[in-house]
């Protein structure tokens, strides 16, 4: 039944059909229905602010990690310089921004290994301390899998990139997984304002 | 992400035609498994999760019979407690999670693409990923009931109810390893939900053929877009407190312990601001399916489609805050019990929209009887019923008294089983012809009809009586003489007829895939879009991707001097 | 519908006992407030019941197809009507808001409540699956302190509706969560470990009320039953007095060696007995045991006979109850169930 003829030209013949791409609204969905996940794990960490029943206790442990935030902020700046590079055809410009953008977020790794490694072994907080604790470990380390998860993006991209297998239709590819990766951005500005900037005064 | 060629559509001209009916090539059985393992088709899919959602439809229904024959009389030995507690939360988690998402999966999967003029999901292999999710996680609860007795202290099937309240799951009051089933059940089904509610919500937004505007969108497609939303919003949660609880159980975490400052109703709150969105995830799909059914055997359009969306939008964002009325007797502050109140009975307003302007579809229509609309009008009258006691169910007072009684059982039965399980037969009479190419019988329909309708408001009429004289939900006795004895008798005789009513409609599957009269393309004189191509379909949907001007393409078709274009 | 359901409870003029336990038959006065909203919110459901389940009935009856032949000729097709779909919209936004009214003024007035000084304070703590009940006394600098224990049962004062006499209830739990529930004079309030709530009781008729448990706590969830005896100012007062005097010493020979089995064994590192060396706290405190009507918290009614089948193996009227088989013999059982029988 292939008789969707017939019918008087309107307005939908003349201009083209373009619906969204489905990877851009893939990415999104996925980016709402994280933010849902996270929204959670915030919501338990504001909760349980100064509710531990023992030490230690925040304002003994936090302090504001400046140099790891600048990292992953400025991690956003260099993927979107990556991404220009890569419109104007630079590949090389575009390989040294992509390779700064993985340098930056494993810093921020980093960071987080050495801050936790300290709590556990020095400060002796865990998960099951108290629920300063159980709240700290689960948002910051569901933060951390996340860079982690975005590393691995990353690398993916400059691995197929420096094997010339990126083609110019993988150029959405790469857009993506730089929302993605402002995402993770996006989420450490919530966490640094909640548990370093505000939970640090209990 | 190799399916470009089959999303874009345009270069289409060298395909043949083979339509073949399934099972219909005498292949090897191996043959068959092996398709069905490996398939990313749409409509297998769909096909898939329905099976394996009635297949789990069965088995928990056979634990609500046991659950009713030991309520039959007071004092009753026949089923121990432990067992008794085991049977109704793995009635209740898999009527929910393995039954009502599958189903309603299985659905959007068969339905949407073709809908919008679409040759598959927008990706296939998540697809598949997530009915496998699905599959797998249905069958890793089931699983607990056998780890028992094999295993060094594995236990047996969790006890701790749907909802599985904090503390009640913590290690000191849930030993052994059944809520770990549970719980790593519900998270690895979510996952696949998710999974495949991105994957609907993609297809919807990207694969429309030309000149599906959102506002020509069949209203089956946009109701189950803004249930994709709400499980993209509502498993989340879901998934949190699972992980919560997990970290609880195996690392020490203090989420929900109540001896280190943790917090039992935090669980709640978490809890259902999924659990209730939820409930319109469940009952939304059966809105979908009534609003394509009910136009086409009244031979009138939907009634007022603008607001008809509209209402669907309403009903989802109002859902996503009214969580706590399921916790009216926790005892928040009355302010809190006010708004929750308040915010409940906002969602009656666009509900009530919707049941006029059903009414208002078959006003001055010509309506034919056919098995699909009968479940319809049943759906009317049933779900007026249950949105009426959600009514008072919202009125906190009220609620402090009816909550967690015989009432509430029978408020959800009448919603999921009235409203959702009815739309899922008419749903299944209706497509059905479209699946398999025949006609399901219309005369084991009515005995499979009346038969589960008399049993249906027999075994849950009484039990709103039941709550009325203070008879809480989940024991697994009940003491002789507090006037509770008459109405559970009731109940449990009506198990029966739905029993023999659920019977019926097996064999009406099976005989009329054999026997039933064939089909056609369009047997119902439809007007959306899966009835323009064969019965069943072929794997590519469509020989030419159609072209659509107005809600109703083959109205258009066939009345090309009255053509819907002309009014919208 | 619901003005009927009294009928469904029709009783003697002044019953002991109120066996079937109605929402609809409130006789305590914040149930009273509920069952007042109640039956408006049900009148006015009860309504739109009808007139929709008439609409459906006449378009179903009245617009039928008419056969084949009538097919063949579609009906008009309408899209809507904006006029309609308003006034469909605006007729339930009136409804809510009546409601929205009804509910918020019964909300804060049962939530909300003062008590009054003469008010009867208990706090009542819920454990798998019994309910440990403390009677307070003021401490002197403003708080509530312990005054008895009891278990299961609740007694409380009648209050009069020109002298009201509330009893306020705290509620707590000590392991996971229950739920307070006695339909006739109240609503439920849930029982929540690190969580007080509050309720209370104003009722006007004396005799004993039956709730259950309403929050699934596990295995033994449905014989978590609930008693609440409402007695005369002066049964309650001399009830009060015998509660806190000292249990009496045993006299027979039986019952002193039943003492000294019970003394023996580590009944007492779960149970009290005030003025003895039984100090336990998981289990119901027995020191007036006998002056209650149930064992098990309900699941039989106390005598010799339920005793005895409850300390030989609790788990034969109960299973699934926390209190271990204690293995005693034949002539043990029958020495402890005659000590625990002077426990009056």
């Amino acid at each position: 039944m292939d008789t969707f003829i017939n019918q008087p030209v309107s307005i939908d013949e003349i201009t083209p059909w373009r619906p969204p791409s489905i990877r851009k609204v893939g990415m999104l969905t996925l980016i709402t229905t994280e933010s849902a996940l996270f929204a959670i794990f915030v919501v338990a960490y504001i909760f349980y602010i100064g509710k531990s029943l023992n030490g230690p206790y925040p304002h003994e442990l936090l302090e504001i990690p400046w140099s790891a935030s600048f990292a992953l902020f400025g991690s956003s700046a260099t993927i979107t310089f990556a991404e220009f590079a890569l419109k104007k055809g630079n590949r090389p410009l575009f390989h040294l921004w992509w390779f700064i953008t993985i340098a930056m977020g494993i810093y921020f790794l980093g960071f987080t290994a050495y801050e936790w490694h300290e709590f556990i072994f020095e400060k002796h907080l865990t998960i099951s301390t108290n629920v300063f604790g159980t709240t700290f470990y689960s948002l910051v380390g569901l933060h951390a899998s996340h860079v982690v998860v975005g590393l691995l993006l990353l690398g993916t991209i400059l691995i197929s990139s420096l094997r010339n297998k990126l083609d110019h239709e993988h150029h959405e590819h790469v857009e993506i997984i730089s929302w993605y990766w402002h995402f993770v951005d996006a989420v450490w500005a919530v966490v640094l304002t909640v548990v370093y900037f505000i939970s640090a005064h209990y | 992400m190799a399916n470009g060629t089959t999303t874009t559509a345009t270069d289409d001209d060298d395909f043949v035609i083979t339509p073949t009916r399934p099972g219909e090539e005498k292949g090897a059985w191996s043959a068959w498994i092996q398709d069905l393992l490996f398939t990313v088709d749409h409509k297998k899919l769909g096909l898939m999760y329905i099976g394996s959602g009635l297949l789990f439809f069965v088995v928990a229904g056979l634990m609500a019979t046991l659950i009713r024959a030991q309520l039959a009389f007071p004092n009753s030995h026949l089923i121990a407690p432990d067992v008794y507690n085991r049977f109704f939360t793995m009635h209740g988690t898999a009527m929910v999670f393995m039954v009502g998402m599958p189903i309603i999966f299985g659905m959007a999967n068969y339905l949407v693409p073709i809908m919008i003029g679409a040759r598959d999901m927008a990706f296939p292999r998540l697809n598949a990923f997530g009915f496998w999710m699905f599959f797998f996680s249905g069958w890793f609860l089931y699983f607990s009931y056998f780890a028992g007795p094999g295993l060094y202290n594995a236990g047996s099937a969790p006890d701790i109810g749907w909802f599985a309240y904090s503390p009640l799951t913590a290690k000191a009051f849930s030993r052994g390893h059944s809520s770990d089933y549970w719980t790593l059940s519900l998270l690895s089904s979510g996952i696949g939900s998710m999974a495949t509610a991105l994957n609907i919500i993609v297809t919807t937004i990207s694969l429309r053929c030309k000149g599906m505007t959102l506002g020509r969108m069949p209203l089956f497609v946009w109701t189950f877009l803004v249930v994709a939303f709400l499980v993209i919003l509502a498993l989340p949660p879901l998934s949190a407190c699972q992980i919560m609880l997990i970290l609880d159980r195996y690392l020490g975490a203090k989420f929900f312990d109540t001896q280190s400052g943790g917090s039992a109703v935090l669980w709640q709150h978490f809890f259902w601001i999924f659990g209730h969105p939820e409930v319109y995830i469940l009952i939304l799909p059966g809105f979908a399916a009534m609003n394509e059914i009910v136009p086409v055997f009244s031979r009138k359009p939907i009634f007022g489609y603008p607001i008809m969306v509209g209402a669907n939008v309403m009903i989802a964002f109002i859902s996503l805050g009214v969580w706590a009325h399921h916790m009216f007797t926790v005892g928040m502050t009355s302010l809190g019990n006010s708004f929750f109140a308040i915010s409940t009975m906002l969602v009656a307003i666009p509900t009530g929209i919707k049941i006029f302007n059903w009414i208002g579809t078959m006003y001055g229509g010509k309506i034919r009887f056919e098995m699909p609309m009968i479940f319809c009008i049943a759906f009317l009258f049933q779900f007026l019923i249950a949105g009426l006691t959600g009514v008072m169910l919202s009125v906190a007072p009220f609620d402090w008294q009816l909550s967690d009684s015989y009432f509430v059982v029978a408020h959800f039965h009448y919603v999921l089983i009235g409203g959702l399980l009815y739309t899922i037969f008419a749903s299944i009479y209706y497509w059905y012809p479209k699946a398999f190419g025949r006609m399901m019988s219309h005369k084991i329909g009515l005995w499979h009809f009346w038969l589960f309708t008399i049993g249906f408001h027999l075994t849950f009429g009484p039990q709103h009586i039941a709550g009325f004289l203070g008879m809480p939900r989940r024991i697994y006795t009940y003491e002789a003489g507090r006037g509770w004895e008459i109405w559970n008798l009731m109940s449990s005789i009506g198990v029966i007829f739905q029993l023999a009513g659920v019977l019926l409609f097996v064999w009406n599957l099976i005989y009329s895939y054999r026997k039933g009269k064939i089909a056609g393309d369009d047997p119902w004189d439809a007007w959306t879009l899966e009835w323009a191509t064969t019965s069943p379909p072929p794997d590519y949907n469509f020989e030419k991707i159609p072209e659509v001007r107005s809600r109703r393409p083959l109205w258009d078709l066939k009345h090309p001097d009255d053509p819907d274009w002309k009014y919208e | 519908m619901t003005l009927l359901l009294p009928a469904l409870t029709a009783r003697a003029a002044e019953p002991t006992v109120y066996p079937i336990s109605n929402m609809f038959d409130p006789l305590s006065k914040p149930a009273l407030m509920i069952h007042e909203s109640s039956i408006v919110v049900s009148l006015i459901c009860l309504v739109i019941f009808l007139l929709v389940t008439g609409m459906i009935a006449y378009v179903v009856v009245k617009f039928p197809s008419k056969g084949a032949s009538d097919d063949r000729q579609e009906p008009p097709q309408i899209y809507g009507s904006s006029q309609i779909e308003l006034a469909w919209t605006v007729i339930p936004i009136l409804i809510t808001v009546v409601l929205i009214l009804v509910t918020t003024r019964t909300i804060g007035e049962i939530q909300d409540k003062k008590m009054p000084e003469n008010a009867v304070r208990v706090t009542i703590i819920g454990h798998q699956w019994w309910w440990e009940i403390h009677y307070m006394k003021p401490d002197g600098k403003g708080g509530w302190i312990t005054d008895f224990v009891t278990a299961n049962e609740l007694h409380i004062p009648l209050s009069p509706k020109d002298k009201p006499r509330p009893t306020a209830l705290t509620l707590e739990s000590a392991d996971v969560i229950h739920s307070y529930w006695v339909p006739q004079l109240n609503g439920k309030t849930d029982v929540i470990p690190n969580h007080q709530n509050h309720m209370w009781f104003e009722p006007w008729a004396t005799g004993t009320f039956l709730g259950n448990c309403a929050e699934y706590c596990g295995t033994q969830h449905a014989n978590m039953l609930i008693r609440v005896m409402v007695q005369k100012p002066d049964e309650f007062e001399k009830w009060l007095a015998d509660q806190r005097a000292a249990p009496r010493t045993p006299l027979d020979a039986i019952a002193l060696q039943g003492r000294q089995v019970f003394f023996g064994n580590s009944c007492v590192s779960c149970h009290k007995i005030a003025g003895t060396v039984a100090v336990g706290l998981f289990g119901p405190d027995l020191t007036h045991l006998m002056a209650r009507t149930a064992i098990g918290s309900g699941v039989a009614p106390i005598g010799q006979a339920s005793l005895r089948d409850w300390v030989r193996n609790p788990a034969h009227l109960k299973p699934g109850v926390l209190m271990p088989d204690m293995q005693l013999s034949e002539a043990q059982v029958d020495q402890v169930v005659a000590y625990l029988m002077t426990l009056k």
